[in-house]
């Protein structure tokens, strides 16, 4: 029996030659990532067992992305704790400032992560990766305070499912949309304690980008990750990037699924995930008359130079809907530059929207853009939870940056078609 | 170990925004994210909490983010045990490691608010006091009890070295 591209990449950081679904391992870890919110929590663990050394000062990674610029006096005081740390321990990889980004955006930007890598990171996105072709899962802080003195986690191999898209893939729609409609299809627990591996040619004929924004969204329906076997794609994104040797993994022909779903793209128009979950999708043609008060574009999800300019595309010469605050996140310092420089922000601005510094921001609920009880926004984001981005009594829905700026010039949600 | 306690029941898929709402994520005091426990879900359920309660949910507790808050909100409520069908797989590990004892039953269902339950963890019994109704689950291993009376993962390693 062959195995997957998952169980190769355990097998191969487990010390092994063969891994197998249900197995418990000790796996070495390439990258420990936390953010602003869990590494305050992951530092009192790592100093509360006695330890005085990461286990290597280029691998523990800190970012500070989620209420940065500090949004207060408490989140600037968790900054702080991240910012003396990395000091104290001489991390290679700490950002901050000018030089700060959406983490799951800045980590495959600067090659930090690259394809067979083992990364564990204290946010729940960390599965981002898999569109890499790494392994990358989401743990809390006390397993990743732990792994930032050990070097080791402990996991158990996860079965995998494979997903096939097969077909072409209409006007409007890309990763975002095939990722939404299988959370539709599945549910937001459909792939529980899983691997989800997304493969055919509607994935391997897709950007970085749109591999990136697919496997960031595995969380949501419970996957341990998601991942998509490395090519020719993924060489020319890191070359010249990777920061260390990469490996690329693929799954055997024999591997065994727990699942394979087949999904035709071809009858996949642009997605829509209504409150409160990810799993209550609709196709743009079927989601009626949502009057809405905000937009965003940004996030790990969808906040790459890619993504901006799709919204481009569709806001060059027009003006987003005078009831609508539209909301333009570019993920990192770099895609902000080049958003700049390509003459983006020109069409941004134009068409009345607000710039904001790379930051998660809104999405969770942080600052930059918070919904006050009963209003709407459509966002790029991942998560559409009671409350996610504001006032419980919030409305946020889920979909591609087409869509999200064709609904900020509609005034209401609507397709790039309908403007 | 045995504990007894009032019911509080919640639905399917009750996420980590729920448990604790971002909003409260610019400070990780256990006191302070007490006080928001459950809120979007229950606005008083921090006041009306006692010591001890045990929280019933329905399948996927605790989905969405990786954020430790969550389970460390439960438990400095006052709350002494979560019991689902179901639960995320990040919330699952989490609640170990902050020493949240968690027990999975499929029958959960049946379990309403204001019910009155005893939970032998060594046995994974459930009894419903009220109706004497008892309900079987996975017991809790001896060394992840002491794992959960320690208060987590660390603390349980720093007791195991001195």
């Amino acid at each position: 029996m062959g195995m997957t591209i998952t169980e190769k990449i355990l097998a191969a950081h487990a010390g092994g030659d063969r891994v197998v679904p249900g197995e418990l391992i000790n796996a070495r870890v390439d990258i420990a990532l936390a953010n602003d919110i869990t590494a305050p929590i992951a530092i009192r663990g790592f100093e509360s067992v006695g330890a005085t050394k990461v286990y290597d000062r280029e691998r523990v990674v800190l970012i500070p992305d989620h209420f940065t610029p500090a949004k207060d006096i408490d989140s600037a005081m968790q900054v702080k704790i991240l910012r003396e740390f990395a000091q104290k321990h001489e991390l290679t990889h700490y950002y901050e400032g000018g030089e700060a980004g959406v983490e799951h955006a800045l980590l495959p930007e600067k090659g930090i992560v690259g394809p067979g890598d083992l990364v564990i990171g204290a946010d729940s996105h960390t599965c981002t990766y898999g569109g890499l072709g790494a392994f990358a899962t989401g743990v809390g802080s006390t397993d990743l305070g732990a792994a930032m003195v050990t070097g080791e986690v402990w996991l158990k191999v996860p079965e995998s499912m494979k997903f096939i898209f097969k077909g072409e893939l209409n006007p409007w729609v890309e990763g975002k949309d095939l990722i939404l409609y299988t959370i539709g299809d599945i549910g937001v627990d459909g792939a529980l304690y899983r691997s989800m591996e997304f493969v055919g040619e509607a994935v391997t004929g897709m950007e970085m980008a749109g591999r990136l924004c697919m496997c960031n969204m595995a969380i949501e329906a419970g996957a341990k990750n998601g991942i998509i076997a490395p090519d020719k794609i993924t060489q020319a994104y890191v070359s010249g990037r990777a920061l260390r040797e990469y490996t690329f993994y693929e799954s055997d022909p024999d591997a065994a699924y727990v699942t394979v779903k087949e999904y035709d793209v071809s009858t996949i128009e642009p997605q829509v995930a209504f409150p409160h979950l990810p799993e209550n999708t609709r196709g743009i043609s079927e989601v009626g008359d949502v009057p809405l008060d905000q937009a965003v574009i940004g996030s790990c999800t969808n906040g790459r130079i890619e993504d901006l300019r799709v919204a481009a595309k569709i806001l060059k010469d027009r003006r987003a809907a005078k009831n609508v605050r539209l909301i333009i996140i570019p993920a990192t310092p770099a895609i902000y530059r080049a958003a700049m420089d390509e003459g983006l922000f020109e069409i941004f601005m134009d068409a009345g929207a607000i710039i904001s510094p790379p930051t998660c921001g809104p999405c969770l609920g942080g600052h930059m853009g918070i919904l006050a009880k009963g209003e709407r926004a459509v966002a790029t984001t991942n998560r559409n939870f009671v409350g996610r981005m504001g006032h419980p009594e919030s409305e946020v829905y889920l979909s591609n940056p087409a869509v999200a700026a064709a609904s900020a010039v509609a005034g209401k949600l609507a397709g790039p078609n309908q403007i | 170990m045995k504990i007894e306690g009032k019911v509080w029941k919640f639905g399917n898929d009750i996420d980590t925004d729920l448990i604790i709402p971002a909003r409260y994520l610019n400070n990780s005091d256990p006191e302070h994210l007490a006080k928001h426990c459950m809120e979007d879900a229950d606005p008083e359920f921090a006041q009306k909490v006692s010591a001890g309660d045990i929280v019933v949910g329905g399948k996927n507790f605790g989905c969405g983010s990786s954020r430790e808050h969550a389970p460390i909100a439960i438990k400095a409520a006052g709350v002494s045990c979560v019991i689902a069908p179901s639960f995320a797989r990040i919330f699952y590990r989490n609640a170990f490691n902050t020493g949240l004892a968690i027990l999975e039953c499929e029958n959960a269902d049946q379990l309403k608010s204001g019910d009155h339950l005893s939970v032998d963890f060594d046995t994974g019994t459930l009894l419903q006091i009220e109706s004497g109704k008892t309900f079987s689950t996975h017991p809790i291993p001896p060394f992840m009890q002491d794992l959960v009376n320690s208060g987590g993962l660390l603390p349980y390693i720093r007791k195991r070295i001195s």
